[in-house]
Parts: C-alpha cells; structure tokens; sequence
C-alpha cells in the first residue's frame, strides 16, 4: 500500500495524480501530491514506474499501511529500482535493463518440467 | 457538465478497449474512450504480462489447436470463434510495432505472442493517440443513456479528478470495463467491480455464464503477485512437511490440492528450485515481482513465504456479457461488448482461458467491436438531436427514502459470499440458496435506500455492481445442478450431458436464468 510521497525528491508534476488507476492521490496546494484514500490502492507499484523523480514509496502489503521512515526508505536503495528494472524514461539507454520478457515461456516450461522431476522423485522415494 | 459527441464511445481503459480505441478510429470513426483509471495503468493487462494464443497461419496447426482446446471446454465453445481470435491475434499483434519493442529472442527472430504489461498498455494508449482517438482518463462511466427505441445513446459519469459530470452521446458504445475480482486484493483488479456487467444490464443486456466465476490465483498472503515462479515451487504445511499439491499450470487439480490445504491450515511456498540464470534474469523478464519481497525483507529464492488464493471471479473466469453475432454486439442494440466485460465461453467454455486465449480474445473481440460499432456509427448516424434518458438505477436512483450507508461494510458482505472456498469454489445447492438469499436482502435494501452522488456516486455503484455480479454468480450456480470445468458442485459432482449448453442469466430486481436454445454437440470424452 502507498505509504510516502518523498516531498524533498517531488517535482510536483502531478503525473502521479493522473495516472493513478484508482485515485489515492489529490493534487496538493504546494503541487506536491497527497495521498488522500491510500484505502483504495492497489498495491501495483504503477505510481512509482511512471514518478521520474522516484519520490514516491509503495510497501509490500496490500491491505495495511505499515509507517516508514523517509529517511530510511531514501538510504535504502529501493526507490526507482522498478522503474529502473523496467528500463523505463532515461534507463532505456541502458542495455543491461532492456526487456527480456520473451524468456518467460521457457521461465515456465523450465518450472513445468522440474516440478514434474520432483514429484516423479517424490513418488519413487 | 461536459458534454461530448463521438461516433463511437468506448468505456473501459485496458486492453480490450485499446484495441477497440485503434479498430475504430482506424475504419474511419470519430472515437472517444473514457476510463475510471488511467490508459496505461488500469485493469489486469497493465500489472501482468499477457501471452497471446499464438499458431501459426498453417491449417493442420490451427486445427489441432481447437482441437485440443475443444477437449477442455466441456462443449460450451464454439471452434469457429476460436479459429477466428487465432486469425485475428495473428495477423494484428505484429502491428503494435513501432510501439511496443518486441525484442528479438535467442535465435534473433522478434517475441510477439507475450508483452509485458506497462509496456503494451503504453504502446496501445500511444497508437490510438496517433489514430485520433480521444482519451479521457480518470472518467468514471456510471449509467448509460437510452434512445426512446432502447438503443444505447451514450453514458454519463463523473471527472474524479474535478467532480464535474460528463455526459457522451455516441452511434454505438463498446463495455469494455472487464470483469469483476470482488476487490479480493487480485493485483490489478481493484478498478474491475463488474460496473460495465451493471450499466449493461440496466439497459437490458444478458450475460452469460456467471456461473465460471470462480477462478483463484496463488500469491504471497500479503501481497498479490504475478504467478510464473509459482511453477517452480514446492508446498509446506505449518510443520514443514512438504505437500502433494498437483503443479501449477500443469495437468492436475492445483486450485482444488490448494484450496483444501490452506482450509487445513497455513501453507508455506518455497522457490529455491529456481535456476540461477532464470534468478539472474528475472528482473528484466518481469521487473515487478520482486519487489514486494525485497520490501518486504522476504528472500523470494531461499525463505518459505505463507501463500494463499486471490479470487479472480470473472476475470480468469469466463462469463460476461452475452454476444449474439460476429461483432460482439450484445443483446442491446448500440451495445457491444469487448473483453473480460463479455463472455469468454465462445473460445474457452467451462475451463479459464488463462492468459493465452483471454488475451487472444481481448484482442480480438476489441478489434471487432470497434469495427463494429464504426459501421453502426456510420449507418444510423449519432442521433444526437433525438431525446434520450438515463437508465441508472440502484444507488443513483433509489425506489425508496435514502439513508446513510457503510458502502465499505457492504462491499465486504459481499465478499463473505464471494471470496470463501466453501461458498464460490466448492459449490453446493443449499450454500448458493443462503448466499443468494443474504445477497438478495442486500440488493433490496441498496435498491431502495442507497443514494449517491458526484465522486461518492462511483463507489456506490462500483459496489452495487458487485453485489448484481455475486447474485449473478450464485443463481447460475443453482441453474446448472451439475460440475462442469471450473463450476464445482460438490453435491452434483458429476458432468450431465443434458447440461452441455450455455446458460443465460440477466435482470437485477428479479433475476433469471434460461438455457441457451440451440443444444452443443458433446466434444469431450
């Protein structure tokens, strides 16, 4: 669930207010966004792929907020690591982060064929 | 009020709509899109990464494609329309080049039957941006408009970002709005409550096969995830005994082996038959996944996690909204329907089409509808100077005198007869009767006191949807006393011959069912 806007990181360019699928975010008076029904996010981390500025911070549970420290979450290392992952705005001119999401069928077939392995050991242990 | 005149609208933002935006301006049509959410970001195409059924255009390949695909739909499919979204997918996935960046695969052919979800939603708002469709994002539809002849008119609805009202007046209008989830938590689906199931409805659409609404998808228990790794991973139980769990995606019965184990207690998945060069890679394959672990301080390869089911309902379902010809018209004349929003049946039957053939038929059934709807556009114009009402009901209309209510307290009664195993998986006559029961006294109450407007008008309704799908959903259960794919009716367990046709459901004061007239031939063995 949505848990900080980085107010020192935010550009105030609303992008987050306009692409939010389930509007958590009202536009602020001083252009940076609040988050006002933080109830109704999704949890999909779209907000963050789209925030060029990486200002904005998603924790992992979907259905409660669990406070963080901004300080903290700035020193992590996890801001913009999806955008960035995704190769997404200035990243796409990195190689290394280019999609490599036609792998996925063998990442599944790979799966198939060693859990069938497994389970045929299983059943002959 | 703003008022807007197209030829043809499009209510809905994910990729059905997309397609439907493209086809539509592309034959020539004036197009608006309006979406609660935002094109790019909505709907269940966006979080994920949809395969496409993907044959090649060679006849004996094809067929044995249907073929095999017949044998699980348990003789609600039509090997027509399968043939038709194999066609279809074909010869237009390859078109979103130029937006989309199909990479080349390891033998330096491009990748186009799988894209990864931002970027195809991305690259299908950019390519109807170029065609002139004019997107309007964060536009919550909430009734449709009716001509004096009951022709669909157009839509009204809300700008959640100003609370000013919309209203579009249109030649014909395509529901592309999904399916429903129940807001089970399913990543993506919180915008997908079965609003377009509801407006269309009012306006005298039928839907078809609510009673394939009962799919689940596996994930961590705080946090729903895409499921691919889930291939690789073994089960525990709370004192760390391995569990015989039939393979996800495979054959075997990996919902019912699941379902039955988190009712015995906690399950515990652990991912470390994951190869090294699939862990290496997986960020770039599918950049979304780990980052709930990491933040969550979860080792996705080497610690055990506690999973459990998210309901899917109609999205990894297959009812819908019931299509009667070639181009997804539904049963309401000016209506189409394109989508998770319409019946999957025609290429899935009883069994989910999953990704592949969903995505196939999203495709698909949005290209021929905005095709569809731009010729009924052109032929019998927009007829906007012809009077029109709205045809909304319950929470913007009440029967009665309105009253306060805890619409989040009623959305969760709805999930109690939903989300449960005992009541949505493994079904039983006398669970769907007490079910439709508590959901009927719930409609009644809605109907009658429920009473919204501007921005609050959207969850009310995107609530009251909820509760027609479930009563859907339940009265279909009782009118198929059989288990036929996913319909599991652990007190009529076997598959009757006598029941392989299509059942059709619609009303929402009073609810009906009926078979569809013409009987299918029995396919499977």
């Amino acid at each position: 669930m949505i848990e900080l806007v980085l107010e020192s990181l935010c550009t105030g360019c609303g992008e987050c207010v306009s692409v939010c699928p389930t509007h958590v975010f009202d536009a602020g008076a001083d252009g940076v966004p609040v988050i006002a029904r933080a109830e109704d996010c999704q949890t999909c981390f779209m907000c963050e792929l789209y925030c060029q500025a990486d200002a904005l911070y998603v924790g992992p549970d979907h259905d409660q907020k669990r406070p963080v420290d901004a300080q903290e979450i700035i020193n992590s290392g996890l801001l913009g690591q999806y955008r960035r992952d995704s190769g997404w705005h200035e990243w796409a001119a990195y190689p290394e982060y280019a999609s490599q999401f036609w792998r996925m069928s063998q990442v599944m077939n790979g799966g198939r064929e060693i859990t069938a392995a497994r389970k045929l050991r299983l059943k002959e242990t | 009020m703003l008022n807007l005149e197209t030829d043809v609208l499009i209510i809905g933002g994910g990729m059905a709509a997309g397609w439907a935006a493209i086809a539509a301006a592309q034959s020539g049509a004036d197009v608006v899109l309006v979406d609660k959410g935002y094109v790019g970001t909505s709907g269940v195409t966006a979080t994920g990464g949809p395969g496409h059924w993907w044959v090649p255009p060679d006849p004996k390949l094809r067929q044995e494609a249907v073929q095999r695909r017949m044998a699980t739909a348990f003789g609600l499919a039509e090997p027509d329309w399968m043939a038709r979204i194999i066609e279809t997918t074909w010869d237009n996935l390859p078109t979103l080049a130029g937006y989309y960046d199909f990479q080349k695969t390891d033998d330096g052919k491009p990748h186009y039957n799988g894209l990864r979800g931002p970027e195809y939603m991305r690259a299908l708002r950019h390519k109807a941006l170029d065609a002139g469709v004019r997107i309007f994002d964060q536009f919550p539809a909430l009734e449709l408009l009716l001509h004096e002849d009951g022709a669909v008119a157009g839509a009204q609805g809300v700008q959640r970002l100003s609370g000013t009202p919309w209203r579009a007046r249109a030649g014909g209008v395509i529901m592309a709005t999904g399916g429903c989830a129940f807001r089970s938590g399913l990543l993506g689906s919180h915008t997908n409550t079965g609003d377009g199931y509801l407006m269309a409805a009012e306006a005298g659409a039928e839907l078809s096969g609510m009673e394939f609404s009962n799919a689940y998808s596996i994930s961590p228990l705080w946090c729903s995830t895409r499921t691919a790794l889930f291939t690789y991973a073994r089960y525990f139980d709370a004192a760390g005994h391995e569990l015989d769990i039939a393979s996800f995606a495979g054959a075997g019965d990996f919902l019912g082996d699941m379902a039955k184990a988190l009712q015995a207690g906690p399950v515990y998945c652990l991912l470390n038959e994951v190869p090294e060069d699939v862990r290496r890679q997986f960020p770039q394959i599918q950049p979304a996944t780990p980052v709930p672990f990491l933040r969550k301080g979860v080792d996705l390869y080497n610690d055990k996690f506690q999973v459990t089911l998210f309901a899917e309902g109609t999205i990894r379902g297959t009812g819908g909204l019931c299509v009667t010809g070639a181009n997804c018209q539904t049963t309401v004349p000016g209506l189409f329907a394109a989508g998770d929003a319409a019946t999957r049946e025609l290429i899935a039957g009883a069994t989910s089409g999953g990704g592949a053939q969903n995505s196939a038929w999203a495709l698909s059934s949005g290209l021929w509808s905005g095709a569809g709807a731009a010729a009924l556009a052109r032929r019998a114009g927009r007829r906007v100077n012809e009077p029109v009402r709205p045809s909304g009901g319950i929470a913007l209309r009440p029967s009665g005198t309105a009253k306060p209510f805890d619409t989040r307290g009623l959305a969760k009664a709805v999930q109690n007869e939903t989300l449960p195993f005992d009541k949505n998986l493994f079904r039983t006559g006398a669970g769907s009767s007490a079910s439709l029961a508590r959901l009927d006294a719930l409609w009644w109450d809605s109907r009658a006191h429920l009473h919204a407007e501007g921005l609050s008008a959207v969850h009310a309704r995107e609530t009251a949807a909820m509760i027609a799908t479930a009563r859907w959903t339940h009265a279909a259960t009782l009118a198929r006393p059989e288990s036929r794919g996913m319909h599991r009716r652990t007190d009529a367990p076997q598959t009757i011959a006598a029941h392989a046709r299509r059942l059709r459901i619609g009303g929402l004061d009073e609810i009906w069912t009926a078979p569809e007239v013409a009987a299918l031939e029995e396919v499977f063995a």
